[in-house]
Formats: C-alpha cells, structure tokens, sequence
C-alpha cells in the first residue's frame, strides 16, 4: 500500500446533538395533522426544514397497524424531517426497516438492532431504491439583509448586498456573502463539514461551519479582518483563508 | 393619489418629528397639498412643533373610532395654506389604532393631497408598524451613533418586509437616509460616525444631513418648524432634503468642520 494510500480519507467523531422529539401517543394520523398546522401556524419559524425523531414508543400496544410512510409525510408536509425512530413494537421496527429510516435508542434503553430482513424474498415488499441525490439550487439574495432578519436554506446562500450585525444566515450548503459580512454566518449546519464561507469582506459576529465556530472576540485579531476570506473546515477548528 | 411618506428610525428621539414638521411644511411651501399624521398616540408632539396645539379638537384616534370625520379633525395650518396636521390622542394607548381603521383615513387622505408624511413614533412595535405599514416611501432618521444605526438597520429590515408593499409582493418602499443632529467637529474627532460610515453600514440613498443646531429647539419652542427659519443652518438643510426628495439633485452642504476662527485658532477654544 503506497503512503497516499493510508492517508485516511475519514474520521469519526462522536457528537452530542440537540434534536427534537415528537412523541405520538394516539394513532390518529388525522388528528396530528390538523393538531401540527395549528402548531406551525403559531411558530412558523420553528417548522421549516426541523430534524426530528419520532418516537412511537409510547403507542399503546394495538397500534400495530400505524402507517409510518403516511407519518413520515405528513411531517415533511409541516416542515419537519424524521431523521430516525426511536420505536421497540416489532411492527415499526420492520417499518422503519422497509422505509430505510434509522432506529435510535431509546430513552435510556440500549440502541435496538434492525430486525433480520424478512427470509421470503417474494412475500416481502421489494425496498425502496436508494434515493438519489436532489439538487437543490443555490438561493440568491439581492437585498441587503437587515439585524433582525435569518435566511435560511437548504442548498448554497449566496448573497449580493451587505448582513448587517445581528443578521443570521443559514445554509445546509456553503454560504457566499459578496459584500461586507457583518452578522452571522453558519454554513453546514445539517452538518456538512465540508461546507465553507466565502466573503467579499470579513467584519462577522460569528462564523460557524457543522456546529464549530468562532466568534467576533477571536475573528477581530485576525489579520484577515476586513479582508475577503474563504473559511473552512479544518479537524474541527475553523481555518481562514485570504480569497 | 397622494405619496404615503413614513418618518420612522427605531430609536427615539433622533428628530423624527423634527423632520415630519420641516419636510411637511417644506412640500407645503412648494406648492404641494401636504398632511403630517402624528402615529405616537399617548405623547402628542408634533401640534407642539407645528404651533397648533391649541387648536386641537378631534384627533386622528377620534377618525379612527369614527367618534369625528377627518374635515373636523385636520386643523389647518396658520401659515399655509395647503398644510395640515391630524394630532394624536393624548388619552388613548397605542391599541386605539387598528389597521382597518388607519387604512381607511390613509385611503381616504390619499385622494385629497399630493403627500401624507406619517410620524412614526419611536419602537418596532404597533405604532411604528402601522406608521409604516402603508407607504410609498420611507425617510430613515438616523443620529451619527452605532446604537441609532442598529435600530435603523432593524427597521430598514422591516420596511422590506413587514410593509404592506412587501406583503403583496409590490415594489419595496424607497427608502432613504437622513442623518440629523450631525457634528463635523465631533465627527473629525472619532466622536460620532461619519456620513460614509452610516451610508456604508445601511446602504441606502442619502436624502440629507441635518446639521446639530440650536436653532432646532429655539424653534420648536416657538412652535415653528426649523426649515421657516432660513437664516439657520438645519432650517437650509432640511430646504435641500425636500428638494432632493422631489427629485432634484442638490449638492450636500454642512459636512465639513466649520473654519474656526483666527483667535480660536491660537488658543485652541471649544466652538
Ligand atoms: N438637528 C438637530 N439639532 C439639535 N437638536 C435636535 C436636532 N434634531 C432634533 N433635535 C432635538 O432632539 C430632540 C428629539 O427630537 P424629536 O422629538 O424630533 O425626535 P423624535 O425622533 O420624534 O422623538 P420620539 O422618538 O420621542 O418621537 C428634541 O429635543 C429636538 O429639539
Ligand atoms: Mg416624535
């Protein structure tokens, strides 16, 4: 094997992350829709694009028969994205098996492992292909973004005009600022190490790439301050870059 | 149809209602049929600075309650002809102001004049939003401060998309800066921000710079807005911002220190 070889391609880190769980009690898919438009109608910002568990461990025993495809979608129709499930009735767990969804573990309760796939190939529903990745175009925004004021997106944020301090800018992507950066900056925040900033001048209140980042305190003595700046992802420190 | 013009800044007291006084009167000088709406309901300011606040009989709360019509509550301005005032209640809340019902005198004002200047009061809540909601057009007033220039940008974001314009998808509110109560000496000094930082930092279209000047409260004091007193340094300021506001281009003045004279500039003396 050569040295380029060995080089790994890779790391794993562990990570703590917050994510918000929706425990269903009732199988009453009707119900939790109107109950979540009323949600989203009240806290719109909280229902764009959420990670979220479903927990269907509190389900009382008869509701074998729930219908996780009909579940999963009604979330994403609200805004919310089911990364996994944290369940334990046989039944959703081959569920979540056939719709390719992880299971976590549970509160407190040791990770559950997949169930065998099913042994008859022929009476088994054939899994669903593999999705392939959707591209998302980048969002351009031509006015100045004001204090105040998040924009949020799930591709690329390029933005033509000045962010203003107390500004926030959100991307899955990388995030383009082609004006003065004065507000905040979080780029790969589903976390995507390798996203990365680009700005045309850096004055940030904070910059932040899959959850590490730095704050104005620690980017004001910089020397590339007030500079165009290309910010990455290095191991798990934020490296700054002149453009 | 009349432009809707908001006075608004976020913060207070930044010559808000200064300005909706001197650029009312100065439209009104021009020829144009102009009426000031004061939005801070509970303080009551500009029938001071526009000297009619003993002619106040119905206010712009009692139109709304439909208590009065608008011909019984706009007082005609004493030296005008084509000036009004529509005064805030002095013994209402900001509740007493409904969207419904500011929309329906704003409309009703729109068919009447060439221009509706709203006194925004200071805040981002329900006065200042409904101040703002209906116009055309918005005049930023900024002080040469970082705290006044955060507020202002705060608001600029709103303009952009809390306005009714900005709901129903038509073409955003032209908005413009006025930086007031601006002092080159302190300035010069790295005392205040310069006009560059403020226009740099809010990015937008500089309708003026009203110089600091006493000549502000003298005349507010006498109920006369600024912009009558010729002989003053921000009652000619303001003259040049109503021109610009009508399209005119009309150079800056009263952004360099003042050349201090010869005695001052041996010994070094406090202007
Ligand atoms: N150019 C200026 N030079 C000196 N003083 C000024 C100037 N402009 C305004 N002022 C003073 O600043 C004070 C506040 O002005 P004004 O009432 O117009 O502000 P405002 O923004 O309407 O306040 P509020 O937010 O309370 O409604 C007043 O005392 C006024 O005389
Ligand atoms: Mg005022």
């Amino acid at each position: 094997m050569t040295q380029a070889e060995q080089n790994p391609v890779f790391q794993l880190r562990g990570s703590m992350l917050a994510v918000t769980v929706l425990e269903l009690e009732h199988n009453d898919l009707e119900r939790l829709d109107w109950q979540l438009a009323a949600k989203v109608e009240r806290a719109p910002q909280f229902f764009s694009n959420t990670p979220l568990v479903l927990a269907l461990d509190r389900l009382p025993p008869e509701s074998s028969e729930l219908n996780l495809a009909a579940l999963m979608q009604l979330c994403r129709k609200h805004g919310l994205c089911p990364l996994g499930l944290r369940a334990t009735h046989p039944a959703h767990l081959e569920a979540a098996y056939r719709l390719n969804l992880p299971i976590l573990p549970g509160m407190g309760a040791q990770p559950k492992t997949r169930p065998l796939p099913p042994s008859d190939e022929s009476s088994a529903p054939k899994p669903a292909p593999p999705l392939e990745p959707v591209y998302k175009p980048a969002r351009i925004i031509n006015q100045p973004i004001r204090g105040g004021q998040q924009v949020y997106t799930q591709g690329d944020l390029i933005v033509l005009a000045p962010v203003s301090p107390g500004a926030e800018l959100l991307a899955d992507g990388n995030i383009h600022v082609y004006a003065p950066l004065r507000g905040r900056a979080l780029a790969g925040i589903k976390g995507n190490t390798s996203a990365q900033i680009f700005c045309k001048q850096l004055a940030a209140e904070m910059l932040s790439i899959a959850g590490c980042y730095k704050v104005a305190e620690d980017l004001r003595r910089h020397p590339l301050w007030g500079e165009a700046t290309q910010i990455s992802l290095e191991g798990d420190t934020l490296n700054l870059r002149p453009l | 149809m009349a432009k809707i013009i908001v006075v608004t800044s976020g913060k207070g007291g930044v010559g808000k209602t200064t300005t909706s006084a001197s650029i009312g009167t100065g439209l009104a000088l021009r020829g144009y049929k102009t009426v000031i709406i004061d939005f801070d309901v509970g303080l009551r300011n500009l029938d001071l600075i526009m000297g009619c606040e003993r002619r106040v009989v119905y206010d712009f709360v009692n139109v709304i309650q439909e208590d009065a019509t608008l011909a019984q509550a706009l007082i005609k301005d004493k030296r005008l002809e084509n000036l009004y005032v529509l005064a805030a209640s002095q013994t209402r809340d900001k509740d007493a102001l409904t969207t419904e019902g500011v929309e329906r005198v704003i409309s009703e004002l729109a068919s009447n004049f060439d221009f509706v200047i709203c006194d925004s009061p200071a805040g981002i809540e329900k006065g200042a939003h409904l101040a703002m909601y209906f116009a055309d057009e918005a005049i930023v007033v900024t002080n040469p401060e970082v705290s006044s220039v955060r507020d202002s940008d705060r608001m600029l974001g709103l303009l952009a998309s809390k306005s009714r314009r900005a709901e129903l998808g038509l073409e955003p509110i032209k908005e413009r800066l006025l930086l007031t109560r601006y002092s080159p000496d302190r300035v010069e000094k790295g005392e205040m921000l310069g006009v560059e930082d403020v226009e740099e930092i809010l990015s937008i279209r500089l309708l003026g710079v009203i110089p600091e000047s006493k000549s502000v409260l003298k005349a507010s004091n006498q109920g006369i807005p600024v912009i009558l007193d010729d002989e003053s340094d921000a009652g000619q300021a303001y003259s040049d911002a109503v021109d610009r506001l009508l399209g005119k281009d009309v150079e800056h003045r009263f952004l360099d220190v003042k050349k201090h004279g010869f005695l001052q500039r041996i010994f070094g003396g406090r202007e």
